[in-house]
C-alpha cells in the first residue's frame, strides 16, 4: 500500500526555496533586493532604472521629432519644445549613457571576469545605485517643478536668467556625478587589488581594460562637472558672479569648465562599449582577438588624450585662434586609437567562424555606425569646416552616431550577449534579429538626413525652421519611429525570454573569460572555486558539448576532476 | 514624400558632396574644398570598413566542419602601418583646416566695420555713419568686418552661404570678417540657443552692387523725413519688438500680447485690474515694462532705451494699428 | 556540468575567517590594501574638485590683478596664519592617533582624536569670526557685495583702504574667497563628523594592530583638508 508522505506540522508553506547556486534565488523579498550588496542584483536594479529613464528620454525625443514634422508649430509651443529637447538631452546623457554599460554590464560581469566574489566595496556600490536613483528622481522632479529649457549644456548667462528649475537640475547632476565617481573608484580598486592570482594585467579580458580606462576618466573628469554645476548652483541662488557678465564674470569660462568634463565623458560612454565589442566579436567569430596589446593600450590612450581636446566644442566661442588651433591638432590625435581598434576588430573577423546571432549583428552594426560617427568627427575637428558646421544638425547627427549608434548599440548588443548569463534564459533569435534590423534601418533613416540638412544650413535647437528643410525633417521623424519600434521589439524579445526562453547553458557563445565559467545564472558568490586563468581569447580552451548545447572549458574541467580526485582520494584513505 | 526624397537627392552642390549652400563669400570655396577632401577620405575608409565587415561575415560564416584560424593573433608591422598612415592623413587634414581658418581669422585692414547688436531675439546692424538697419546691406567685393555685442545672453551669427560663424558674447566684443562675391540675399541665423525665440532670430545679408549700396545708404541716412508712424515702424523693427509682439490683425500671442488694435481699448492686468490703453499706458509700458503687465503674460520684457522722437514714433505707430 | 562546482565547498583560500574582514575579500591584507587605494583615489577626486575653484582664482587673478591686490587687504593675515598653525597641529595629532591605533593604545588614541577635533573646532570658530566681520562690512560675494562705510579705513595690518581706490568688479575677489573657504570649511565639518565617529568606535575598543583601517584612511582625508588650506592661505591672504 502506498502512502503519501505527509508534511510535518507547520511546514506547509508556499515560501520559495532558497538556492545559493542561483543569485536570483539566494534570497527573497523586496528587502533582499533593496539592501543587497550583491553586484549582480545591483546591476539588475540599474538595468530597470536606466531602462525607465531611457524610455522617458526616448519619449521626449519622439515628441521633438513630431513637432519638427512641419516648419512651424505642429503639436507644442516654442517654450515647451525647448524643454523637450533639453530634458531629452539631459536624461540621455546624465541618467542613461554615463552609467549605462559600467552600471549594468560592468557591475554584473567585472568581478566574475576577475575571478572575484564581488567588487572591492559592495556597500559603496549600493550607495552608487541609490545616488543614481536620487539624482534621477531629482530630474523627474524638475519636470514638475518648473522644467528646464537651457539645453543639456546649461550655458551661461541664459541658464542664469531663465526662470526654469536650473538649480534643481544642477543638484540632480551633482548627485549623479557622485554616483559615477564612486562606481569608477570601485572598479579601479577592484581591478587593481582583486584579480585572480595568476591574472596579470595582460591576461585580463579587453572589457576590463575598457572599464579601467573608463574609471580613470570618471575619477579625474567628474569632479570638474561637480564643481561646475556647483558654481552654477551658487550663481542661481547667491548670484556669485563667476559666469555672469553683469557681475564681472565670463560666460566662456563656463563653457571651458563644462566641456573639460563633457568631452571626456563621451569616452566614458564609448570605451565600455568598445570593450563589449571585443568580447562579442571574439566569441562569435571563434577567434582570438587580433592585436590585444594595441587594443588595450588604445583604450588608455583614448582616455588620456580625451582630456586634451575639450576646446574643439568652442572654436567659435570667442576663444583665441591659437587655442583653437592647438585643440584642433590634439583632436586628431584621439581619432587614431579609435581607428586602430576598428582595424583590429576587422582583422579578428578575418578567417573566423562567424555566427550571426543577435550579439554579432549588433557588433557589426557598431562597426558601421561607429565608422560614420568617428569619420564625421574629422569634419568637426577640421577648423574651417567646423566654423560652418558648429551648432547645426551635422553636429546632432555626429553625436547621435557616436553616443547612440555606438555606445548604446554596444549596450544593447552586450545585453543580447550577456542575457543568458544574467538570467539563465535564451531568447528568440528571430525577435533579436528583427529588432536589430529595425534599429539599424530606423537609426540611419533618422540621422543621415540630419547630416545633410546641417551642412545645408539647418541650425540645431530650432523650434521653427526654413521650409526647404521639411522633407529632411520628415524622413528623420519617420526614421525615429522605426527606431523606436526596433527598441520596443528588443525589449519584447528580452521580456519574452524571461517567461518563455529556453534554459541557457553556462556558456552558449563559447567565450573563454572567467565570467562564462560560472553557472547561468551565476551563484550568489560567483565561484566556489575560481577556474584556472587562461589567455582570455584562447578559443581552444572550450569545446562544444551537444548534450548541454553549450561550450565546456577543458582547463576548468581538468581542474575540477583533479580536485574531485584529490577529495575522493582522501575519502578512500579515511574509510 | 517621394517627391521630397528626390528633391533631397537632386540638391545642387559642389565637388561630390552636394549638400552645401551656394558659395557667396571669398573663402567659401576653400571651406568646401576642405570639406570635400575629408569627405572622400571618409568615404574610402567607410567603404573599406563596411565591405570588409560584410565580406568577412559571409565568407567566414559559421559552417560545420570549417574551423576558425586561431594562429592569427597579432602583426606588429600591420599595426604600425594602420596607425601611421591614418596619422599622416589626419595631419594633412588638420593642415588644410588650419590654413583655411587662418584666412578667416586674419582681419583685413581695409574693411568696412559694421557693428552688430544681438539681443533676444533680433539682430540690428549699425553703420559707421550711424545708420541702423535690421538687415545687413553690404556692397559686392567689399571686405566687411563685424564687431558684435550682445545685451543679454549668448547668440551666434551664422551666414551659411558665407561659411562663417561667430558666437556673440555678452560683456565683450567678438569679430568676424567676410567679402561677398555675388549679389543676392543670404540668410543670417542665430546658432547659439538663446531661449524661446531662438529659431525666429533670423536676418539676412543683402549683397548689392556698390552703386545700389550707395543709394540704399543715402536713403537710410536721410531718415529725418519719415513721418512719425514710419519712424515708429522702423524703430519697432530695429529694437526687436517684433520678436515678442505681433502687429497683425489676428492679434496672435507670442511671448507678449499682440498689439493690433491695442490703442483705446481696455486691458486686463495681472491681478484683475482693468486699465485703458491710452498714450500714457503705451508710454509707461515701454519705459517701465513690468509696471502694468497684461494678465496671462510673463513679466520679462527688458527695458529698451528710446530717444524721445523714437518713443513718440512708436506710440504713433501703435495707434495706427487699426482698421 | 558546472553544477559540479557546488558540490565542493570549502576553503580554497577564498574566504578569510578573521573578524573585521568582509566576506568577499580573501584576506585582511587585501581588504586593507583596497581601502587605502580607494581612499587615495577618492582624494584625487577631491583635489580635482577643488582645482576647479583654484582655476577660477587663477583666471580672474590674471585678468584682474588689481582687484586681488586691493581686496585681499580686507583679510586678517593674523587670523589666517593662526588657522594655518591650528590645522597643522591637528594633522600632527591625527597622525599620532593613527600610530596609537596601530599600537593598540586606546587611551592615547582617544586623546589625540579629541585634540584633533578641538583644533578643527577652533579653526571653524576663527573662520566664523572672519565671516561675520565680512558680513558686517558688507564685503560679501557677487551681487551682494555692498561695502559699508565702516569697511574702509584702517586695515588689520596697519594699511589703509580708501573707497575711491576700489577697482570695479571687486566683488569677484569675495565670490572666490567665500567659494573656496566655504567649500573647505564644509570639508572640515565633514572631517569633524568622521573623527567623532572614529572616537565612538575607539571608545568601544574596535581598533588595534589587526584592524585600524578607518583611522588610517580618515587620517589621509584629514591631511588633504589641511594641505588644501596650506594652499588657500597664501593665495588669498598673502598677495603682493
Amino acid at each position: 500500500m502506498t502512502s503519501i508522505p505527509m508534511p510535518e506540522e507547520g511546514t506547509l508553506t508556499t515560501k520559495p526555496v532558497v538556492d545559493e547556486t542561483n543569485y536570483l534565488k539566494s534570497a527573497y523579498g523586496i528587502k533582499s533586493w533593496l539592501l543587497t550588496q550583491d553586484h549582480k542584483r545591483i546591476a539588475i536594479m540599474y538595468m530597470i532604472g536606466i531602462g525607465i529613464a531611457f524610455l522617458l528620454g526616448g519619449l521626449f525625443a519622439l515628441a521633438v521629432r513630431l513637432e519638427l514634422w512641419t516648419p512651424t508649430k505642429t503639436i507644442v509651443e516654442a517654450a515647451t519644445y525647448n524643454k523637450l529637447f533639453t530634458l531629452h538631452g539631459a536624461i540621455m546623457t546624465f541618467l542613461v549613457l554615463v552609467p549605462s554599460i559600467p552600471a549594468i554590464l560592468g557591475n554584473f560581469v567585472l568581478p566574475m571576469m576577475l575571478g572575484a566574489k564581488d567588487v572591492a566595496f559592495p556597500k559603496l556600490n549600493l550607495l552608487s545605485f541609490y545616488l543614481w536613483l536620487l539624482g534621477a528622481i531629482g530630474f523627474v522632479v524638475v519636470l514638475f517643478a518648473g522644467d528646464l529649457d537651457t539645453g543639456w549644456t546649461f550655458y551661461a548667462p541664459y541658464s542664469i536668467r531663465t526662470q526654469t528649475a536650473v538649480a534643481l537640475a544642477a543638484t540632480g547632476a551633482f548627485i549623479l556625478g557622485f554616483s559615477s565617481i564612486l562606481t569608477g573608484l570601485n572598479f579601479m580598486v577592484t581591478i587593481h587589488k582583486m584579480r585572480a592570482k595568476t591574472m596579470g594585467w595582460f591576461r585580463m579580458p579587453l572589457l576590463l581594460w575598457g572599464l579601467y580606462a573608463t574609471s580613470v576618466i570618471q575619477i579625474v573628469a567628474t569632479p570638474v562637472i561637480g564643481i561646475t554645476v556647483g558654481m552654477l548652483f551658487l550663481e542661481k541662488l547667491f548670484h556669485i558672479g563667476f559666469f555672469d557678465p553683469k557681475l564681472g564674470g565670463d560666460p566662456v569660462l563656463f563653457e571651458h569648465f563644462f566641456w573639460f568634463y563633457s568631452h571626456p565623458v563621451v569616452y566614458v560612454m564609448i570605451l565600455p562599449a568598445m570593450g563589449v565589442i571585443s568580447e562579442i566579436i571574439t566569441a562569435m567569430s571563434r577567434k582570438h582577438i587580433f592585436g590585444y596589446t594595441f587594443i588595450a593600450f588604445s583604450s588608455i590612450a583614448i582616455a588620456l588624450f580625451g582630456f586634451l581636446v575639450w576646446g574643439h566644442h568652442m572654436f567659435v566661442s570667442g576663444q583665441s585662434s591659437l587655442m583653437s588651433t592647438i585643440f584642433s591638432l590634439l583632436t586628431f590625435s584621439v581619432s587614431i586609437p579609435s581607428a586602430i581598434k576598428v582595424f583590429n576588430w576587422l582583422a579578428t573577423m578575418y578567417k573566423g567562424s562567424i555566427s550571426l546571432a543577435p550579439p554579432m549583428l549588433f557588433a557589426m552594426g557598431f562597426l558601421f555606425l561607429f565608422g560614420i560617427g568617428g569619420l564625421t568627427g574629422l569634419f568637426l575637428g577640421t577648423l574651417n569646416t567646423d566654423v560652418h558646421l558648429h551648432d547645426t544638425y551635422f553636429i546632432v547627427a555626429h553625436f547621435h552616431y557616436t553616443m547612440m549608434g555606438s555606445a548604446l548599440i554596444g549596450l544593447i548588443g552586450g545585453l543580447f550577449f550577456y542575457w543568458p548569463k544574467i538570467f539563465g534564459r535564451m531568447y528568440s533569435h528571430l525577435l533579436g534579429t528583427i529588432s536589430f534590423i529595425l534599429i539599424f534601418v530606423g537609426f540611419n533613416l533618422t540621422f543621415i538626413p540630419q547630416f545633410l540638412m546641417g551642412s545645408m544650413g539647418m541650425p540645431r535647437r530650432y523650434y521653427n525652421y526654413p521650409p526647404e528643410f521639411q522633407a529632411y525633417h520628415q524622413w528623420s521623424t519617420v526614421g525615429s519611429f522605426v527606431l523606436a519600434a526596433g527598441l520596443f521589439t528588443a525589449l519584447w524579445c528580452f521580456i519574452h525570454s524571461l517567461f518563455r526562453g529556453e534554459k541557457a547553458p553556462d556558456n552558449p557563445w563559447g567565450a573563454v573569460t572567467l565570467d562564462w565559467k560560472t553557472s547561468s545564472p551565476p551563484h550568489h558568490h560567483n565561484f566556489d572555486i575560481v577556474p584556472p586563468v587562461t589567455d582570455p581569447y584562447d578559443m581552444d580552451d572550450v569545446y562544444w558539448d551537444e548534450e548541454s548545447k553549450g561550450y565546456i572549458s577543458r582547463s576548468q574541467q581538468a581542474a575540477l576532476q583533479e580536485l574531485a580526485a584529490g577529495v575522493s582520494g582522501t575519502q578512500e584513505k579515511n574509510s | 514624400m517621394l517627391h521630397a526624397l528626390t528633391s533631397i537627392v537632386a540638391q545642387q552642390g559642389s565637388g561630390g558632396y552636394k549638400w552645401m549652400p551656394e558659395r557667396a563669400s571669398s573663402y567659401a570655396a576653400e571651406v568646401d574644398w576642405a570639406f570635400n577632401f575629408v569627405f572622400w577620405i571618409s568615404v574610402f575608409f567607410f567603404a573599406l570598413i563596411v565591405i570588409l565587415t560584410v565580406v568577412f561575415a559571409i565568407k567566414y560564416r559559421r559552417r560545420p566542419g570549417v574551423e576558425a584560424d586561431n594562429s592569427i593573433t597579432h602583426n606588429t608591422k600591420l599595426e604600425v602601418f594602420w596607425s601611421v598612415v591614418p596619422l599622416g592623413l589626419v595631419i594633412v587634414i588638420f593642415w588644410f583646416g588650419f590654413s583655411g581658418f587662418v584666412d578667416m581669422r586674419t582681419f583685413p585692414k581695409d574693411a568696412m566695420v559694421v557693428k552688430v547688436h544681438a539681443k533676444m531675439w533680433s539682430w540690428s546692424f549699425e553703420y559707421p555713419n550711424g545708420v541702423e538697419s535690421t538687415t545687413l546691406h553690404v556692397p559686392l567685393g567689399q571686405k566687411v568686418k563685424l564687431r558684435m555685442d550682445s545685451s543679454d545672453v549668448l547668440h551666434s551669427f551664422w551666414v551659411p552661404a558665407f561659411r562663417v560663424k561667430q558666437d556673440v558674447v555678452p560683456g565683450r566684443y567678438t569679430y568676424l570678417w567676410f567679402e561677398a562675391i555675388k549679389t543676392g540675399t543670404f540668410r543670417v541665423l542665430c546658432t547659439e540657443y538663446c531661449g524661446t525665440g531662438h529659431s525666429t532670430m533670423l536676418s539676412a545679408v543683402e549683397v548689392q552692387s556698390p552703386e545700389a549700396f550707395k543709394a540704399w545708404m543715402a536713403e537710410e541716412s536721410s531718415g529725418k523725413n519719415l513721418s512719425p508712424v514710419e519712424r515708429g515702424k522702423k524703430v519697432f523693427s530695429l529694437k526687436g519688438c517684433a520678436g515678442c509682439h505681433t502687429v497683425t490683425k489676428d492679434r496672435k500671442k507670442l511671448v507678449g500680447p499682440g498689439l493690433y488694435g491695442i490703442f483705446g481699448h481696455e486691458v486686463t492686468l495681472a491681478g484683475g485690474k482693468k486699465v485703458l490703453a491710452d498714450e500714457n499706458y503705451l508710454r509707461e509700458s515701454i519705459l517701465d515694462p513690468n509696471a502694468k503687465v497684461v494678465n496671462g503674460f510673463p513679466p520679462i520684457m527688458s527695458l529698451i532705451p528710446l530717444k524721445d522722437k523714437e518713443l513718440d514714433g512708436v506710440i504713433e505707430y501703435l495707434k495706427s494699428l487699426k482698421d | 556540468m558546472s553544477q559540479a562546482i557546488d558540490s565542493i565547498h570549502g576553503d580554497q583560500g577564498q574566504l578569510s575567517h578573521e573578524p573585521h574582514v568582509a566576506h568577499h575579500f580573501e584576506s585582511a591584507e587585501q581588504q586593507y590594501d583596497s581601502a587605502k587605494l580607494g581612499m587615495w583615489v577618492f582624494l584625487v577626486t577631491e583635489i580635482l574638485f577643488f582645482s576647479g575653484l583654484f582655476c577660477v582664482y587663477a583666471v580672474y587673478r590674471s585678468l584682474h590683478p588689481e582687484v586681488f591686490l586691493y581686496a585681499h587687504q580686507w583679510l586678517d593675515k593674523g587670523l589666517g596664519a593662526l588657522n594655518t598653525v591650528v590645522l597643522i597641529i591637528s594633522s600632527f595629532t591625527m597622525a599620532w592617533a593613527v600610530r596609537n591605533a596601530q599600537l593598540g593604545q586606546k587611551k592615547a588614541l582617544m586623546i589625540n582624536l579629541t585634540l584633533t577635533l578641538v583644533c578643527a573646532g577652533t579653526f571653524m570658530g576663527i573662520k566664523a569670526k572672519e565671516y561675520s566681520q565680512k558680513f558686517e562690512h558688507g564685503t560679501t560675494w557677487g551681487a551682494s557685495f555692498h561695502p559699508h562705510d565702516n569697511a574702509f579705513g584702517e586695515t588689520h595690518d596697519g594699511g589703509e583702504l580708501k573707497k575711491e581706490d576700489m577697482p570695479p568688479n571687486t566683488q569677484l575677489f569675495f565670490s572666490i574667497y567665500f567659494a573656496l573657504t566655504g567649500l573647505h570649511g564644509l570639508h572640515v565639518l565633514i572631517g569633524m563628523g568622521l573623527i567623532l565617529w572614529l572616537l565612538v568606535r575607539a571608545a568601544k575598543g574596535t581598533f588595534g594592530p589587526e584592524y585600524f583601517t578607518p583611522v588610517d584612511i580618515v587620517g589621509l582625508y584629514w591631511h588633504l583638508v589641511d594641505l588644501i588650506w596650506i594652499f588657500l592661505f597664501p593665495l588669498l591672504y598673502l598677495i603682493h
